[in-house]
């Protein structure tokens, strides 16, 4: 990197997290006078547009791209409309040792006068707790499931290459012709149409404004400029300001611009999940780069130096701070934009050119939290590119995580999507699957598969707190065989989905009907057609997920049972009953031989993989195809970020041995050490799932450095991973570090400040993780070679 | 003792220094060196043996009952105690302990069952160009159990490595290498006296059976095991190529420095470690050598 970028990469890194409360103050003066006198959608668009009127604008030294949420790098502003941070809230975000941000005693007065008094019991996270059943409560805080909406907006969406062919003037144009083609005589939503169309067009001028105005600070900057070749580059980010977002970008420069403009605008009207992720950025920025090329205004060098500015904004955006079950579950400064590199083209081509090594190069040399970069292989990508991302792989930093393309495209058009909307779409956020720029893929929390099982283990009471969260299926002392016991846990599953749908599908409503998202339904196809919001069924798809964890623990549980119970009968279901309610306290003997002596799930053993199976059918069953609130359909992913951590802390000990508290185990990837046969049998035990029915799998693997040694050994490492993918596998991602190297970290953090490590479907800087989610990371079952 | 009945002793799955690309390796029990640097000692013997791993044992006293020979006791400081001449190494405790606190040193086996475990990788052999190397031990000293297995895979279509010592009657080893596509021939030391002295057996059918094996045509990759003052001046290494000038089909050479990765297994054992002095000759030094094989006109590289 030169040395411009090695002093943006710097302070970047540097920069300390802080809350910024001007956004919450000015959107609160906003609603003060306006509330109420604006159809909801031109309200939210009307506010967007005062934010960006009024909001600080930022351009730093050495900056190419320009253009923050906040007023300065990492400086994150609230969203009290979702949720209103208390004073308390405040403090402990500044004080904790965790993923603290600083915060101002004087701005926590602010807040406590202006904003607070305002947003208190309106918020949205008020409103739908308000509103949750009482059985909903008791699940939730039993740790069943969590609840995404309750305090960000829904987003997990991505671009698609539109927004480099059309401004947003063309955007306002189609608007406009849309609004004169209203039938107010014949179509009975044409009323609710035009209010959103004309939220839209606000929108697209807000973020015209928004843009103009660092022009105009390029050039006052420009004008006080003594450097000279800094003074022409701040005329040339003018120059480009004046540009995009309003027309479309014509150089390589404008491109990046131009996404970072509407990645910016989306963040800043919500704070939805996931932030915002530009697709496939390397296919959109190749033509760009191409012609650069071919004109001479571009260099590779040049084209390098514009994208590491780009990374480096995408880190300078620290996640907004959670807070409750949230924050317990998931504690990130990573706000996940993932940026996916590879794939095919819409016409079945391969998609990797030039510009995808280069954002490869970037993200090994500037190594950053965010953004994180995948890459996505399909049957003609070529090994080359496999070989550069199985280079960065081995560095290290737990990314670029790796996708199988061709999987991605047959579980969307399982679904239902065209070919071509597929092939554009890729996964966001750890490995979801969407129709990029064209789908609204929600997800609504993660449901805690192993503590169904415990339910079904108690009659549906919640053994940790004595409160019945399930329905009572009955003493398992009862059930006459495995099967009986199997059928136990589907109708607590069924139970639990259902309290779980019942509250999104309020939640989608209610999103629907107060938070439309009128920027972000115009960069998504096809809201300005059907003059409907993002949030309320105007993209093209329109998916919900529900991400399900635990399947090793569940798997492994329910093999302990069906080995020892009922197949041997060598161990009586009320001995292990007491065992698990003692924690296994006196009861050792009994806790190895399950841990040891079950074929578990992760070792190509079909005796425990044909549970996992079965699970994951009934899984499938209780989600798929149930119906959502806006024309689409529930579908199921297999995930949990960090969430395994927080429901392991949720949850007894169960029957495979594992002690009460601990984490189960992540992802899609086997109980954190079951796995004993290496990375093969742990491929081919994943590959027995059926992968295409779910929107998305998560296999970790954690490789010692030295299996990583020689170029060998990274031709063997794409076999592996081209292995999986022929077997249907969707995503695989790995941790290259060894346990004495993370223990020395945990012990000299300030050594190891830069250590990034695969967590879930992201990384983080290991010296950011609490001591739980540490522990987890080197309990992950090492793969090494043998003498 | 066993030697009807097949032994092997492990299956590596996802192997990736014992041949080419991706392989599952099957350790064959039994080997009639004894070198001083051996790193799987368990593979020596031919014999089961069943060891106790003391920091496993919780006491729990399963073992004990089910010993059908009264052959196990729980120890005054709590751990598991073997009377030798009791064990029949039936395996009863390793099976039913349940803290794995016994392990056998081998597994009896047969043609299908090793073929079933070779089958699972299957997939990445195939995408990888890999397959499997059967390894020990020595498993020349198998040479019926070893052939059908060979045999078995040529009709699957699997590649076929060798892993061995080369120390066997030079009919078994032409016989095996008919159904073999590629041998990993383990050569220490040129020099026959030293040559006894560290690994226990006369090095002369070796290097015959090598340029057997390279006149009859067949493919051998060459590894040396390289442990410091004991094979890795430069003279021994020129003395090995001197050898190797002459022969056809070596594919090349691998140097594979000492490790002392064996060390636990040996304290797993209970055995001690005779080389519990020997070193690695340092990075540097290994470079050279590796350059002057390349110089003497051998494809090599360092690890497999």
């Amino acid at each position: 990197m030169n040395s411009r970028i090695e002093r943006l990469r710097r302070r970047s890194f540097e920069a300390r997290p802080s809350i910024s409360i001007e956004r919450a103050v000015l959107e609160t003066r906003f609603y003060q006078e306006h509330s109420g006198k604006h159809p909801l959608p031109v309200l939210r668009a009307l506010c967007f547009k005062y934010l960006c009127e009024h909001k600080t604008i930022f351009i730093g030294d050495d900056e190419l791209i320009v253009g923050e949420r906040g007023p300065a790098p990492k400086a994150v502003p609230t969203f009290p409309e979702l949720t209103c941070h208390s004073t308390e809230d405040l403090h402990i975000l500044n004080d904790r040792e965790m993923t603290s941000y600083r915060v101002a005693e004087e701005d926590i007065r602010t807040y406590e006068e202006i904003v607070i008094p305002y947003w208190q019991g309106r918020s949205m996270r008020d409103r739908i707790f308000r509103q949750v059943p009482a059985q909903w409560r008791a699940a939730y805080e039993a740790g069943l499931f969590t609840e995404f909406m309750e305090q960000r907006a829904p987003g997990h969406t991505a671009l698609d290459g539109t927004i480099y062919r059309t401004g947003l003037r063309d955007c306002r144009e189609r608007i406009a012709r849309r609004l004169e083609t209203l039938d107010y005589l014949a179509d009975p939503t044409a009323a609710d149409q035009a209010e959103q169309l004309q939220a839209m067009d606000i929108a697209c001028e807000a973020a015209m404004i928004f843009a103009r105005r660092h022009a105009d600070l390029a050039e006052k900057v420009a004008a006080d400029e003594t450097d000279r070749q800094r003074r022409d580059e701040l005329m040339a980010i003018a120059a480009v300001c004046r540009r995009v977002p309003a027309e479309r970008p014509q150089t390589f420069h404008e491109a990046l611009q131009m996404y970072w403009f509407v990645h910016l605008g989306i963040i800043t009207e919500l704070n939805g999940w996931d932030a915002m992720t530009p697709g496939h950025l390397d296919q959109h920025l190749q033509p760009f780069y191409d012609q650069g090329l071919a004109d001479g205004s571009l260099d590779r060098d040049k084209a390098k130096e514009l994208l590491s500015c780009l990374w480096i904004k995408v880190n300078n955006h620290t996640a907004p701070p959670k807070v409750g079950v949230t924050a317990r579950e998931s504690g990130t400064y990573n706000d996940f934009t993932q940026i996916n590199l590879g794939g095919l083209k819409t016409d079945g081509s391969d998609g990797v050119g030039e510009v995808s090594y280069i954002a490869l190069e970037v993200a090994d040399e500037l190594h950053l939290l965010q953004p994180q970069p995948s890459v996505h292989i399909s049957g003609r990508t070529p090994e080359r590119f496999l070989k550069a991302a199985a280079r960065v792989i081995r560095r290290g930093y737990g990314y670029p995580s790796v996708f199988n393309t061709d999987a991605v495209i047959m579980e969307q058009i399982r679904v239902g999507k065209t070919v071509e909307d597929a092939r554009e779409g890729g996964t966001s956020g750890c490995i979801e699957t969407g129709a990029f720029g064209k789908e609204a893929y929600i997800l609504t929390g993660y449901l805690n598969v192993p503590k169904i099982l415990e339910l079904t283990l108690n009659d549906g009471v919640d053994p940790l707190s004595g409160a019945r969260v399930g329905i009572a299926t009955g003493d398992p002392r009862a059930f006459a065989d495995f099967d009986a016991l199997y059928a136990a846990f589907v109708r607590q599953l069924d139970h639990i989905v259902d309290l779980k749908i019942r509250v999104n599908n309020y939640i989608e409503r209610m999103y629907a009907k107060y938070s439309p998202a009128p920027f972000l339904s115009t960069v998504i196809h096809d809201c300005i057609a059907k003059g409907r919001d993002y949030y309320d069924g105007g993209p093209r798809y329109n998916t919900t997920y529900i991400q399900c964890c635990g399947i090793g623990t569940v798997t492994d549980s329910l093999s302990a049972l069906k080995t020892h119970v009922y197949d041997s009968g060598t161990v009586a279901m009320d001995q292990l009953l007491a065992a698990l309610a003692a924690n296994f306290r006196d009861h050792e003997a009994l806790r190895l031989r399950l841990w040891n002596r079950t074929p578990f799930f992760g070792n190509d053993d079909d005796r425990a993989d044909d549970l996992m199976r079965r699970v994951y059918a009934s899984l499938f069953t209780a989600i798929d195809g149930r119906p959502n609130t806006k024309g689409g359909v529930y579908h199921l992913n297999m995930l949990s970020t960090t969430c395994h951590v927080y429901f392991g802390r949720m949850l007894g000990a169960t029957p495979n041995g594992r002690l009460a508290n601990l984490p189960e185990s992540d992802g899609t990837s086997p109980s954190q050490g079951a796995d004993r046969h290496g990375p093969t049998a742990v491929i081919k035990s994943l590959s027995k799932m059926d992968q295409i029915r779910s929107g998305g799998t998560l296999l970790n693997q954690r490789f010692l450095p030295s299996v990583l040694a020689s170029e060998k050994d990274l031709d063997n490492l794409g076999a592996l991973i081209r292995t999986y993918f022929r077997l249907g596998g969707h995503h695989i991602q790995f941790n290259v570090v060894d346990s004495a190297t993370l223990r020395q970290a945990q012990q000299h953090p300030d050594d190891y400040r830069n250590l990034l490590v695969r967590v879930a479907g992201y990384s983080d800087y290991f010296v950011d993780l609490d001591r739980h989610h540490q522990e987890e990371i080197i309990s992950r079952t090492e793969q090494e070679l043998c003498g | 003792m066993h030697h009807n009945i097949p032994t092997i002793f492990a299956v590596k799955r996802y192997a990736l220094h014992d041949g080419p690309q991706i392989r599952t390796t099957v350790f064959l029990k039994g080997c009639p060196l004894s070198c001083l640097w051996c790193h799987n000692p368990e593979g020596v013997s031919p014999g089961i043996e069943i060891v106790a791993l003391k920091e496993r044992c919780i006491a729990c006293g399963e073992c004990v009952i089910a010993c059908p020979q009264q052959a196990l006791a729980i120890g005054p400081a709590g751990s598991i105690d073997r009377d030798p001449a009791r064990c029949t190494a039936c395996g009863r405790c390793v099976e039913i302990c349940p803290a794995l606190a016994h392990e056998a040193t081998g597994r009896r086996t047969s043609v299908a069952a090793v073929m079933m475990e070779i089958e699972k990788d299957r997939p990445f052999h195939d995408t990888s160009g890999g397959g499997v190397t059967f390894s020990g031990g020595e498993p020349l000293l198998q040479p019926d159990f070893l052939l059908e297995l060979l045999q078995e895979c040529g009709r699957r279509q699997i590649h076929r490595t060798v892993d061995t010592t080369g120390f066997a009657p030079t009919a078994t080893v032409l016989e095996i290498a008919a159904a073999t596509d590629l041998f990993l021939y383990d050569l220490k030391m040129m020099d026959s006296a030293r040559h006894r002295r560290y690994t226990g057996v006369d090095n002369a059918l070796i290097l015959a059976n090598l340029a057997a094996l390279c006149r009859a045509d067949h493919r051998v990759r060459v590894r040396i095991p390289l442990i410091a003052g004991i094979n890795d001046g430069e003279d021994d290494i020129r003395a090995i190529l001197a050898f190797l000038h002459d022969l056809p089909g070596i594919t090349g050479i691998d140097l594979l420095p000492y490790h002392d990765s064996g060390r636990a297994k040996y304290r797993k054992l209970g055995m001690n470690y005779p080389g519990a002095a020997l070193t690695a000759p340092d990075r540097n030094h290994t470079t050279t050598l590796l350059g002057i094989i390349r110089d003497a006109g051998f494809q090599a590289s360092i690890g497999g």
